[in-house]
């Protein structure tokens, strides 16, 4: 199991490779990856809109608040290995900003497990978005309504 | 002392990330604390007017306004948080 915060990209082929190598119990991966886009649908702002996502955290605690819920979700399905890196800093629309992977016997376990830890994540862990907009400057993202909905589904 | 830590929106309208005060006389609680805070200045009195979109954790742990908070402790205030 592990958890990194971190400012560079990562590759996503050599993470998934790694999370399984040397088990040959595992009988899939699941796996998340989060972008950068450039239009704000909520907003009915479309492609171009944004130029780029600068992400601020609270260091120390986020990386608390994300072994916790890496915790919670081995803790909920078996699963052979865990993996959440988050990106901080500055980001151009398609860039990666988060991967979450879950490796586990059976694929349900893994498809759960993926959900409930990206779920949780978006309404736990202090990381918090400025967006740098065409249409009106720097703005911070507000949070949505839907995603502590999507959360709670796991209470 | 109490190390305040303040993110995104709050820390801009605060106008600092971080600061160092001593527990203020009859402050217990973070509810308190952020009463206190709210009369050291415009941009506080901005920052913390609707708790509805404060955050607040002790020691890197989310907690109610009711929390308490004594010498030592790190409290952060923030927006809802939007990662992911």
């Amino acid at each position: 199991m592990s958890v990194r915060v971190q400012r560079d990209d990562f590759d996503i082929g050599a993470e998934l490779a790694a999370l399984s190598d040397g088990d040959t119990g595992i009988g899939g991966v699941c796996s998340f990856t989060g972008l950068v886009r450039d239009l704000h649908p909520q907003a009915g702002e479309g492609p171009g809109t944004v130029r780029a996502l600068t992400l601020e955290h609270y260091s120390g605690m986020t990386e608390r608040q994300l072994e916790a819920i890496e915790a919670e979700a081995r803790a909920r399905w078996p699963l052979s290995s865990s993996l959440i890196i988050h990106r901080y800093g500055r980001m151009e629309p398609g860039e990666r900003i988060v991967l979450v992977a879950c490796a586990s016997a059976h694929r349900e376990a893994a498809f759960e497990a993926c959900r409930f830890i990206m779920d949780w994540l978006k309404t736990k862990a202090p990381f918090w978005k400025l967006e740098d907009t065409s249409s009106d400057g720097a703005r911070w993202v507000d949070a949505r309504h839907s995603d502590d909905a999507a959360a709670r589904r796991w209470e | 002392m109490l190390k305040l830590l303040y993110f995104a929106w709050l820390r801009t309208k605060i106008g600092i990330a971080e600061e160092r005060v001593a527990v203020p006389e009859g402050v217990t609680d973070v509810a308190g604390l952020i009463d206190w805070l709210r009369g050291r200045g415009d941009g506080y009195a901005e920052a913390l007017a609707n708790l509805d979109v404060v955050k607040v954790a002790v020691n890197q742990e989310y907690v109610p306004f009711t929390h308490p908070v004594a010498a030592g402790d790190e409290v952060a205030l923030f927006p809802p948080v939007t990662g992911g």
